[in-house]
């Protein structure tokens, strides 16, 4: 077990390892100067230069590197260039949205999602399956920004029972703040519902006919127990892999929401931080998703030993 | 015809027929199935696979998979409170009550039968609270008290392992431990030894043996096995595409088979060809012919004249009826007075 963990944890270390060094490879291969890109057409070369000795340009590339290691290990990512304030602070002022964005809606994919997929691989085949598996169809066609506009063309707009957009401004209450992220995590939670929804089922009709499940009749329980307790349990291990990838794809299905609804999160960051070539806030912001992802990998394989005994290596 | 139950019969299944239909087909995989089950007494049902053994231990449990349904019979069961009931007609509620408490069941394939999320401890003790308003301490308890039963060694220790630390053998014992947790009064195993080897074969039959002398329960025993029959059970029920073609004591059905299908069953059987010749003499092994016909596509008459070597053309006409060959032998074979 203790051997798993640890196991485990030097996987994500090399992983971070390799990320920080892909990060680090991709600003210095894109083509041109970055101080000059970054600044634009406008700066004078004196400008440049002295962004490139800010950012250790015009040292070699192998001090760049480890004094870049050193930096992010410290949790220095760097000095946003047009935000004025250090990457980890900016992303840190705008984590909040973001987070409870994605806790929400992953929240409400789940408790979507698990009751349709159980029943309707429970009742295979029946009108409510059938009916689940169309509309599922359509649910993953659907773009969560599109659905994100209807939804705030009736839910705001029309109902006027959810703000519009934004985050309640400056000194707004936490609960104002959390009525603004209502449709949008409903937005991004129907969307990634129907891909759990397909997962569950077909996990689901895998175990529904194995032996157990039989025994598990024979033992004169009801059918509830005989689903919940004894099959869902088997098929949970592809749902948990799946809820994983999808909490990981709800981390960059935020940065498209939070353009829709105008919430100053993450993505809304990010989606600056590219159209204006800040680069540090960038490379910030594209270490902390990783490190999200491997996280979220390491906690989906932690569960998969809580589920399964035979998960022994 | 309830009371008609005789005082020591436990279960009286009468002219069972469960269908699997579906929009195309009908698959009559039980047609009429009788027999009687007395208290702490065992009846074997023998027949090839697919004979609608499975089917038959499922309808009693009320088990049946869809689109399987009972559409005709009864299985007259004495419940604990004396009453006769016919699990046929019982609601499922009643089925539950009665299911894991009075009526339990093993099955063929002891790796897949044990939830492998589960310790044994666990599903031994599960069968036990979901009757009995007990801690699930004592419970575990008990769990462990059954798994010595069935004589696990270190049997204390072994209630937290998981199905995969055991062998298909253990399994088996821990599922025989799990049927009985309850002391059931009705016991089906439906071909609980098929999947083993043949020394532990052997062992779980010991067991069986010894626990239903100890604890009293009547066994419906499966198997395709006629070997294993001789071992365990006092009566036997030979079934053959959904329909009983003969029905005598084992002593008498071994000595004298009345069906040719026994007769090349018993033949194509290693240890019944040498237990049972009076004469000491080895009957050689003679497999039937054929095999057992899709069971939506049953010939005509005799669903056995294919395969039969006494069939003449008579024997296609109309099903042959049960007929009485002696002292609670039956046959359905037209011909029976030629073996
Ligand atoms: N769920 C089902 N759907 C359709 N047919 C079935 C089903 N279960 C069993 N049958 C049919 O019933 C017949 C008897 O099966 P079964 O009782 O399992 O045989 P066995 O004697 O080997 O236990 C077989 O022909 C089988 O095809
Ligand atoms: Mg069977």
């Amino acid at each position: 077990m203790i051997r798993t963990i640890s196991h485990r944890l030097l996987g994500m270390l090399v992983v971070m390892l390799l990320v920080v060094t892909i990060v680090f490879v991709i600003v210095r291969i894109t083509p041109g100067d970055p101080a000059a890109v970054m600044l634009g057409p406008d700066a004078t070369s004196a400008d440049i230069a002295a962004l490139r000795t800010q950012l250790g340009l015009d040292r070699p590339l192998l001090v760049q590197y480890f004094q870049y290691l050193a930096d992010v290990v410290r949790g220095d990512f760097g000095q946003s260039i047009f935000l004025g304030q250090p990457v980890l602070r900016a992303l840190a002022d705008r984590a909040e949205p973001t987070f409870f964005l994605t806790l929400f809606s992953l929240g409400i994919a789940v408790a979507i999602a698990l009751p349709i997929g159980i029943y309707s691989a429970y009742r295979r085949g029946s009108a409510f399956d059938q009916s689940a598996t169309t509309v599922a169809m359509l649910a993953a066609s659907i773009p969560s920004f599109w659905l994100g506009l209807l939804m705030i063309q009736f839910f705001a707009v029309k109902l006027g029972w959810f703000p519009t957009s934004g985050y309640g401004g400056p000194g707004a209450s936490f609960a104002t703040r959390l009525g603004h992220l209502v449709l949008p995590a409903f937005a991004l939670g129907i969307v990634s519902s129907a891909l759990i929804i397909r997962f569950t089922r077909a996990s689901m009709l895998d175990v529904l006919n194995d032996d157990y499940v039989r025994t598990a009749r024979s033992k004169g329980m009801g059918e509830a127990r005989v689903i919940l307790r004894h099959a869902l349990k088997n098929a949970m291990i592809p749902i948990l892999t799946i809820i994983g990838l999808t909490a990981a794809l709800l981390i960059s299905g935020a940065v498209v929401t939070e353009t829709v609804f105008s919430l100053p999160g993450v993505g809304n960051l990010v989606v600056n931080a590219v159209l204006r070539r800040d680069y540090p806030v960038i490379q910030g912001a594209l270490l902390v998703v990783a490190g999200l992802y491997v996280l979220i990998n390491f906690l989906i394989d932690m569960l998969y030993i809580l589920v399964d005994p035979r998960v022994r290596y | 015809m309830r009371d008609a139950l005789a005082p020591d019969t436990l279960l009286s299944v009468r002219n069972l027929q469960t269908h699997f239909v579906s929009r195309s087909e009908v698959a009559k995989s039980v047609d009429g199935v009788t027999f009687d089950l007395k208290r702490g007494e065992t009846v074997a049902v023998v027949g090839e696979s697919g004979s609608g053994k499975s089917v038959t231990s499922l309808s009693i449990m009320g088990l049946l998979a869809h689109p399987g349904r009972i559409v005709g019979g009864e299985i007259l069961y004495r419940n604990r409170q004396g009453t006769v009931r016919d699990l046929a007609q019982a609601s499922a509620k009643e089925m539950k009550r009665l299911r894991g408490t009075e009526i339990a069941m093993i099955f063929q394939e002891p790796m897949t039968s044990l939830n492998p999320l589960f310790t044994v401890g666990d599903q031994i003790a599960e069968m036990i609270t979901l009757h009995e308003k007990i801690s699930y301490r004592a419970a575990l308890d008990r769990a462990a008290e059954m798994l010595e039963l069935v004589e696990i060694p270190a049997a204390r220790r072994r209630v937290n392992d998981y199905p995969h630390h055991m062998s298909g053998g253990m399994r088996q014992r821990v599922m025989i431990a799990l049927a009985l947790a309850n002391k059931p009064s009705l016991l089906i195993a439906d071909e609980p030894t098929t999947a083993l080897d043949v020394t532990i074969q052997a062992q779980i039959l010991d067991l069986l043996r010894r626990l239903q002398s100890e604890m009293g329960m009547s066994i419906l025993f499966i198997t395709h096995n006629l070997g294993v029959v001789a071992e365990i059970a006092r009566e036997v029920v030979v079934m053959y595409a959904g329909r009983v073609v003969e029905q005598a004591p084992v002593v008498d059905l071994f000595a004298r088979p009345k069906h040719p299908y026994t007769e090349g069953l018993l033949a194509c059987t290693p240890n019944a060809a040498r237990d049972v010749d009076p004469n000491g003499v080895r009957l050689p092994l003679r497999p039937i012919p054929g095999s057992v016909p899709p069971i939506t596509a049953l010939p005509p008459g005799c669903t056995y004249a294919p395969r039969c070597t006494y069939a003449v053309p008579g024997c296609t006409g109309a099903v042959p009826p049960l007929f009485s060959v002696g002292a609670s032998h039956l046959s359905r074979c037209f011909r029976h007075e030629l073996l």
